[in-house]
């Protein structure tokens, strides 16, 4: 295993057995079916740097994130994060990552500082500084300054989510795991969102994998871009070797190119 | 225990006190629904109560009297705060799922011991709190004589109690796990049959075979005939002890027995997918 090895997967496959029961079938004639979420994955993504992972809805994007999270076990192959591996040393990896999904997970009815406090608690970061620092970070994010006295069901969304960015920075974490980050974010708010990734990678040795449905967002942040579909990788590359090897203008063209249908359509479908 | 291990010790006590801390701050302000509840309590010991004062007129001798009402406040005293505890624990797991914060919790870097023990903490000390609220009403309005009772034997009987009532709480809190949409009401009827079981309102022997079998193996048993023993019968500390090592020796299987559980379902829900807000 390389040092330099952020996430490590090796065959890593995921699928989900629900039980479905016929048109007009009786309750107890239910037959299991199995949806694959993840084919067999390969994948090294070395540390440092922002890797996108692109894909619609039910592409597998989430699966992966939550494998690496340690909240989902892979049906088969295997998967590591900093050379440790998720299922067997799940502890361990959980020192090193951080995750902020589509939806703020905050308890809504605690205050924004109640909130971070239980974060720091839990990641060993609730130190005589940490009230200062995460004022710091508040400002960074151009949140006013009562925010952090004030319930989470106050907050916007857009609010609710550059609060859950700063929590996951609070606990300096060395792979940080992006679900979603501004999706139904209004177009400032995720500029704000954004330009933070930014600044805090240049400050930061950190590693960002951020699933996201933005093709230009994964283009402007990501220095890798992997997209998949239906649980199966199309490409893999940078931004401008993807463009380039596909001679398309842009990520949308390249995905339309491989996949036969707009990511941009998918998404509204799925609205 | 070396040097290496202390901070991580140190991380983990913070831990601790961050879940019962989180607890403390959501009764706060959920503190309607808390009112609520506090005088749904109150309202059903005092139900008991008054049951009892019936009684009294159906010809009962006055010391017969007085020790029913006792018997029967006991139990529902002690039943309402075993069941606070039971429920605040079971329900944790739902709470995070209703709240979205499951994922996040889950993904903390702390021991599952340390997770659930910190929500043990809290619905303890609540529940203590909540039961000693719901006491100081009741003595003055039934008038109830505790001159004859040994109150730190009984202190020292519902103390051991914790013990496996905390290992009873994370056995029940694997079925909301397990079950994102009937796990509460598993756990509500585990909840019932604890309480059809365990002596709360009349003793094991009125009960058939089977669930005298099923009482003898509920601590809540011991609980409630060890507290009447020193509130209704004088029996002191000493008289105490086997109770206390029972209640003790029930914990030291339940709470190990019950993280082991617990783990096991945790790596289920890994396999299923369960560990999210909609299960």
């Amino acid at each position: 295993m390389n040092e330099k090895t952020a996430v490590s997967l090796s065959g890593v496959a995921k699928g989900f057995r629900t039980w479905k029961r016929g048109p007009n079938g009786a309750w107890w004639r239910r037959r299991r079916d199995l949806k694959v979420a993840l084919e067999p994955l390969d994948l090294n993504v070395p540390a440092g740097g922002v890797t996108g992972i692109i894909g619609p809805n039910g592409s597998g994007k989430s699966t992966l994130i939550r494998i690496l999270g340690t909240l989902l076990t892979p049906d088969s192959g295997s998967a590591s994060v900093f050379g440790l591996d998720v299922v067997a040393q799940a502890p361990s990896v959980r020192r090193h990552i951080n995750r902020v999904s589509v939806e703020a997970s905050f308890f809504k009815e605690l205050s924004c500082w109640e909130n971070m406090l239980y974060a720091a608690r839990l990641y060993g970061s609730a130190d005589s500084g940490a009230r200062r620092r995460v004022e710091q970070l508040m400002e960074r994010l151009g949140l006013p300054g009562d925010t952090l006295d004030r319930p989470m069901k106050q907050l916007s969304r857009g609010q609710q989510q550059k609060v859950a960015i700063a929590r996951s920075f609070m606990t300096t974490p060395s792979l940080l795991l992006l679900d979603e980050p501004t999706t139904g974010l209004d177009p400032r708010s995720k500029r704000e969102v954004q330009e933070l990734l930014r600044s805090l990678r240049r400050e930061r040795e950190v590693t960002v994998l951020l699933c996201t449905h933005d093709l230009d967002e994964a283009a402007a942040l990501s220095d890798r871009v992997i997209m998949l579909d239906y649980g199966k990788v199309l490409a893999d590359g940078t931004p401008a070797e993807l463009c380039e090897r596909f001679g398309q203008p842009d990520l949308e063209e390249v995905f339309m190119q491989l996949s036969g249908r707009s990511l941009a359509e998918d998404e509204e479908e799925s609205e | 225990m070396t040097r290496l291990e202390l901070p991580a010790l140190r991380h983990e006590a913070d831990a601790l006190w961050g879940f019962a801390e989180r607890q403390f701050n959501l009764v706060k302000r959920y503190w309607a629904w808390e009112v609520l509840w506090l005088f749904y309590s109150l309202v059903s010991v005092l139900s008991i109560g008054y049951l009892a004062s019936g009684l009294g007129l159906a010809g009962f001798s006055a010391r017969d009297f007085h020790r029913t009402q006792l018997y029967l406040l006991v139990g529902s005293l002690l039943w309402s705060y075993l069941s606070s505890v039971f429920t605040d624990v079971s329900f944790a797991i739902s709470w995070e799922r209703w709240e979205g914060t499951i994922e996040y919790t889950f993904m903390a870097p702390v021991r599952r011991l340390t997770h659930l023990l910190g929500i043990c903490l809290f619905a303890i000390v609540y529940g203590l709190l909540r039961s000693a609220i719901v006491l100081a009403i009741a003595i003055p309005l039934f008038k109830l004589d505790l001159s004859r009772s040994d109150l730190l034997a009984a202190s020292a009987v519902l103390a051991a109690a914790t013990v496996p009532l905390v290992g009873i709480g994370i056995l029940a809190a694997v079925l909301p796990l397990l079950s994102p949409e009937k796990g509460d009401q598993m756990a509500m009827a585990v909840q019932g049959f604890l309480l059809l079981v365990s002596g709360v309102y009349y003793p094991l022997s009125v009960l058939p075979g089977p669930f005298q079998v099923a009482g003898r193996l509920s601590p809540l048993t011991y609980t409630l005939s060890g507290i009447r023993d020193c509130l209704l019968n004088g029996h002191h500390l000493g008289d105490m002890l086997p109770t206390l090592g029972l209640l003790l020796a029930m914990g030291a299987v339940l709470i190990p027995g019950g993280l082991v559980v617990f783990g096991w379902a945790e790596g289920r829900a890994k396999q299923l997918g369960l560990l999210k807000r909609s299960g």
